[in-house]
């Protein structure tokens, strides 16, 4: 019994190890396979426009409501050591530097990583991925691989979108709705807020994130069980791996680029 | 078709010696067929004997764990992964379920193959599309989308879609199934015209004898894991074999097993679900 | 239909594209990022204090360049700091970096006051001139012996007296017991 016990825990270990070798795997064969995105620029424009443009309402929106919470939050805060002119400073950063690329990862994880995957594994559930390959048509290169960057060029914008929205909610509050002065709110900024530093190093980060989010998703729809049970489990798993990934790739992310 | 014809040209398809199966389970073995151009070939079986095992093998989406199976002088395990694209684009095959995509419309369906292989204008893939709709008789539907056409209709469009190349081959699974007798009638007419026509071969996978026997050339049965019997639909019809005979009469006992065979693992849940029960 | 598709994802790029300008613009130091020609020079510092790479390098309050790296010469034992000044400011051959601090508590940047000589600071050359950082712990234990110093040299001279001298000039509470005479 202790020797079942122990294989049950070996296969608990080896299991995600597995999975771990046979997504990297994947990952390069979509790599190789990825010479489309220039023969048939159309279908990445495409998964551009379902992933990016259907996106855009609900990451502005949201962009827009975490700026307006960072002004004030950030006011409660400043205001206790009289430095309400650096609000500018804390939203403006704050954004850019995390929230911006990490809240646009989690909800583009939510919003478009799920329906990538249910997308995925209902065409396989459905057989449609074994009609293309009979049909002498590579499914990787005609359906994943376009879904894969249409994802991860969308990813970014969608983050820089989310950051100027939420430094213009910032702005609202701040400026608008309390008062604070105008001209030191965005003067303190742009004196503090680096391009390279923090701009693009921001972007790096929602390039990372675009393509971990995507190549979950894609691998989770390609491997789900072709079942109702198993499409619905396979966009759980999008979820909660891309989440988890997102958040500990920021750690890593941020103590390179901002630490030293 | 005379026995001359069919052996006219080299087959298109040969099976030599093929065991196929999945895992440790073996689903068919010592097959032997060969199909040949211009020719209707009727597969015919019981569910489960493996005639939809026998197809993908055909295609190359498995292999055969003994045995060669060739396509167009091709031994499809062997080849190159482009080399199995250029065969399968020659191809067309219509699933037992139609697989059809379920984000385009009947017209972009069946227009799909045109647009990813062939070079045509649209206009000329319009045309060409609405010439086999027609065939199907469901030109005045190539705008709708999938999920507003009945089941039987969506098979009649897999249909045209796995035609729309004109391909050298064409494998049905279950064409028939579920159709009316109207539908039925009509496919298995045009299945016979456009290999007449085309001069393609056709392998029909089906356990509807009437239809089938009206329009092959040529009849497999498998059964019990083999191949039982071959030849001329009249020839099968007059054979001794006792499979054969069973699934001709449509008898329920006889060497074709009806029941599911006993086994370990059915008694053993059935005496624990009785303890759950009481 | 495809055209549609185009022209939408256009605009979403379009959208990128404004939200990052906006962001450099509005938000980050796109106006003072100096992409011009610059001319190097460095200067040797005691201690830089928490003067940084990419600190500004300002003189009269304005910024005329960036601190663009900083080293330690281990054979004069002093910290060397690398500056980019813009072309546009020369700078006499004499003249004086100090590290300041902006504010009370702010960031550190290098101060450069202009000297009187008729040539100008050459490209790699070096300022003579320097004033390091003024340290908060050096300035409180300066403070503190300035005031042992004035304590030890009045109690030399007399009793306890250097004791009244430290005590404040306030007159102390009538009811607390008077302090030693």
């Amino acid at each position: 019994m202790i020797v079942n016990f122990i294989t049950a825990l070996g296969a608990r270990v080896t299991r995600p190890i597995l999975s771990l070798g046979i997504c990297f795997r994947f990952f390069l064969d979509i790599l190789a396979r990825s010479s489309v995105v220039f023969k048939r620029p159309r279908l990445v424009i495409e998964q551009i426009h379902f992933i990016g443009n259907y996106s855009l309402i609900i990451i502005a929106v949201s962009g827009l409501f975490v700026g307006f919470v960072l002004g004030l939050q950030g006011y409660y805060t400043l205001t206790r050591y009289g430095s309400e002119e650096a609000l500018g400073v804390m939203v403006a950063l704050g954004l850019v530097r995390e929230l911006g690329p990490v809240v646009t990862a989690l909800l583009f994880a939510g919003r478009a990583g799920t329906s990538i995957t249910a997308e995925i594994g209902l065409m396989k559930a459905g057989e449609q991925i074994a009609a293309i390959e009979v049909m002498g048509i590579n499914p990787l290169r005609r359906i994943v691989v376009p879904r894969f960057w249409g994802g991860v060029i969308a990813m970014p914008i969608l983050a820089l979108i989310f950051s100027a929205v939420g430094i213009i909610g910032g702005w609202l509050v701040a400026v608008v709705l309390i008062g604070v002065d105008g001209g030191s709110f965005w003067s303190q900024m742009q004196s503090a807020v680096d391009i390279r530093d923090d701009i693009l190093a921001g972007f790096i980060k929602s390039v990372v994130f675009g393509l971990a989010v995507m190549l979950v998703s894609v691998y989770e729809g390609w491997m789900s069980r072709p079942t109702p049970e198993g499409v619905a489990r396979a966009t759980t798993r999008t979820v909660v791996v891309s989440s988890l990934l997102v958040l500990a790739l920021d750690f890593l992310l941020t103590a390179v680029m901002f630490g030293g | 078709m005379t026995a001359e014809s069919r052996h006219s040209s080299p087959p298109v398809i040969r099976f030599a010696d093929v065991t196929l199966g999945y895992d440790t389970r073996v689903i068919l073995r010592d097959l032997n067929l060969e199909v040949y151009k211009g020719e209707v070939v009727a597969l015919i079986g019981g569910s489960g004997s493996g005639k939809t095992t026998l197809l993908r093998a055909a295609t190359g989406q498995i292999r055969a764990q003994k045995g060669t199976v060739t396509v167009f002088d091709h031994d499809v395990n062997r080849t190159t992964p482009q080399q199995l694209g250029a065969v399968r684009r020659r191809m067309g095959v219509l699933f037992q379920q139609g697989a059809l995509f379920t984000d385009l419309s009947v017209f972009g369906n069946v227009a799909f193959p045109l647009r990813e292989l062939s070079k045509d204008s649209e206009a000329v893939i319009l045309e060409k599309v609405l010439d086999k709709l027609d065939q199907v008789g469901l030109k005045r539907a190539a705008h709708l989308s999938v999920s507003e056409i009945s089941g039987g209709m969506a098979r009649r469009v897999a249909l045209a879609r796995a035609i729309v190349l004109e391909p050298e081959i064409i494998l049905f699974d279950e064409p028939f199934a579920g159709l009316d007798p109207i539908s039925l009638g009509m496919t298995a007419r045009l299945i016979r015209s456009l290999t007449d026509k085309l001069g393609c071969a056709t392998v029909l996978i089906t356990h509807d004898l009437e239809e089938s026997f009206l329009i092959a050339d040529q009849v497999y049965m498998v059964g019990d894991g083999s191949l039982v019997v071959s030849g001329t639909p009249d020839e099968v019809r007059q054979s001794d074999n006792s499979l054969a005979r069973q699934f001709l009469k449509g008898a329920s006992s006889g060497p074709v097993v009806f029941e599911y065979p006993p086994s370990d693992d059915f008694d053993r849940w059935l005496s624990r679900h009785r303890e759950g029960v009481k | 239909m495809s055209k549609k598709t185009d022209f939408l994802v256009g605009l979403f790029v379009l959208l990128g594209i404004l939200a990052a300008v906006f962001m450099m613009l509005q938000a980050g130091n796109l106006r003072t990022f100096s992409i011009g020609q610059t001319y190097h020079v460095t200067g040797k510092f005691e201690n830089i204090g928490a003067l940084k790479v990419r600190s500004p390098v300002k003189s009269n309050g304005v910024v005329v360049g960036r601190v663009s790296s900083i080293d330690f010469d281990n054979k004069v034992f002093k910290a060397v700091v690398g500056m980019d000044i813009e072309d546009g400011y020369q700078f006499p051959e004499d003249s004086s970096a100090s590290i300041m601090t902006s504010g009370l508590l702010g960031e550190q940047y290098v101060g450069l006051t202009p000297g009187a000589e008729e040539k100008n600071l050459a490209d790699n050359s070096e300022i003579i001139y320097t004033q390091s950082a003024v340290v908060l712990e050096e300035l409180i234990s300066k403070f503190l012996f300035s005031k042992a110093e004035s304590e030890g040299s009045s109690a030399s001279g007399g009793g306890g007296a250097g004791q009244q001298q430290s005590a404040p000039a306030l007159t102390p509470p009538a009811s607390a017991p008077a302090p030693v005479q």
